[in-house]
């Protein structure tokens, strides 16, 4: 089952290229880790402005790969975020479920 | 196609987001335009005002400083504020961008930003700017007209000097609205016709037009030659722009088009005036408190709902045939004392 929508991925790599897209999918890899880390810190933290910052850094990227699920979730603990609700219960780790479905299919579709 | 679509702009993208920042560049290197980034607010501020740049791309949430903030930083900049501004957005933001673009920025993209529209908006933009610059050499060209014969008289050196003189600032409201709505020639004609009438009013009483940035004007009056009556004679400039605009505005609806609104802000006192620019090609200028506090007051009309405003020192410049409001003591953003305003009626 595709977590990527595709009409948006191949728009993408329609407009920037596939050697670009290749860059483009590692910095999303790597600022998806750091950004998953820090809404984990800042649960721990309590600090709910700096965990809205990072999951609204992951929905805005999630989006622009097409990883439209990745990015409604993000986008729910943004607001949670926003509304200082930091009872995410398990969301945190269905997102982070998610990010590594996001990141298998994403490595999958950029090999030539 | 206009032709300028082609021609390589230098853009700014300032965005905390690395994601955001590459696939903007990306896309705009790709149309052919040279790029630079910026990670925040103040970088991308601080690079805006060293890099002569043609546009700027610019997120709203950001540390350190923000997008409202940049925003409002390169509004109060004389030089930056030509230059358009692109608010980019996530679509939750869209009340903030519209007081972005309330505020004065050129035009705003939602995120994730979709390249064709992109292309369109950074197109567009870099078109108006284009036309507003080809609009601001041509006035200055003869808007230094006035002061020909006095540099011809004094000899020309480049410098300033401590003046007591009165300063008008005049804007059109909501001018990008207007522009938006119809052809980019008939917002030049507009322009045009609302330059020639500021400039009218501004020569007939003896003032010297130093100075169009966008539909605004600056204009002094009793430097570099002094008159007395400098005071007075600003005023008298302000109302003849407003009777003449009134002219306009019924001529403008008899043909079905848009009529326009003007804020105008005067005020008096001592203030630094020159020559600045080079000996091939300079212009008249003043700066100071007295012109900043002009362009505050000219603001302040918006929210005072009247077309023409002046501070105390200017008030006390004129006979008792002009008929004024005291609108009280006014406290501006970035002055410590309240200044006195009233409204000019009649």
């Amino acid at each position: 089952m595709s977590v990527i929508d595709l009409n948006t991925y191949n728009a993408l790599k329609e407009s920037t290229g596939a050697d670009f897209i290749s860059t483009l999918t590692d910095t999303f890899i790597e600022d998806g880790y750091a950004q998953i880390e820090q809404m984990q810190t800042a649960l721990a933290a309590k600090d709910a402005e700096t965990f809205r910052r990072a999951a609204h850094s992951l929905k805005s990227n999630a989006a622009t790969f097409g990883a439209n699920e990745l990015s409604a979730l993000a986008r729910e603990l943004e607001m949670m975020g926003r509304d200082k609700n930091l009872e995410v219960g398990d969301r945190l780790e269905v997102l982070k479920e998610a990010f590594e479905q996001v990141k298998s299919q994403l490595n999958e579709l950029r090999k030539p | 196609m206009m032709q300028s679509s082609s021609e390589p702009a230098r853009l700014l993208v300032v965005d905390d987001n690395q994601i955001n920042r590459m696939m903007l560049s990306r896309n705009l290197e790709l149309q052919g335009h040279l790029v630079e980034t910026a990670e925040n607010g103040k970088e991308g501020l601080d690079k805006f005002r060293t890099g002569a740049f043609d546009l700027m791309l610019l997120d709203i949430e950001m540390p350190v400083m923000n997008g409202f903030e940049v925003l409002e930083a390169c509004l109060n900049d004389l030089d930056l504020r030509q230059i358009p501004i692109i608010m980019t957005s996530a679509m939750e933001e869209l009340d903030a961008v519209v007081k972005c673009v309330e505020l004065g920025a050129e035009d705003y993209l939602t995120k994730p930003v979709n390249p064709i529209l992109l292309r369109a908006r950074v197109n567009a933009s870099l078109e108006k700017k284009r036309l507003r610059d080809e609009q601001r050499k041509l006035f200055r060209t003869f808007a230094t007209k006035e002061v020909a014969e006095e540099l011809l008289r004094t000899g020309f050196s480049l410098g300033g000097q401590m003046v007591t003189a009165t300063v008008l600032i005049s804007d059109i409201r909501s001018f990008t609205t207007i522009t938006e709505s119809q052809e980019p020639s008939d917002s030049i004609e507009l322009l045009n016709q609302y330059f020639s009438m500021m400039f009218d009013a501004i020569t007939q009483n003896g003032g010297i037009v130093n100075q169009i940035v966008g539909d605004g004007v600056l204009a002094v009056f009793g430097a570099p030659i002094f008159f007395e009556d400098h005071r007075k004679r600003a005023v008298k400039a302000g109302l003849q722009m407003l009777e003449q605009l009134k002219v306009f505005n019924e001529k403008q609806l008899a043909q079905d088009k848009t009529p326009i609104r003007i804020g105008i802000g005067i005020t008096s006192g001592r203030m630094v005036a020159g020559y600045t620019g080079t000996q091939n090609r300079a212009i008249y200028t003043c700066i100071g408190d007295t012109v900043n506090l002009a362009d505050r007051i000219q603001e302040y009309t918006k929210e005072a709902l009247r077309p023409l405003l002046i501070d105390g020192y200017t008030r006390e410049g004129l006979p008792d045939s002009y008929k004024v409001e005291d609108l009280g003591k006014i406290v501006f953003k970035g002055k410590n004392q309240a200044v006195n305003v009233f409204a000019v009626v009649g």
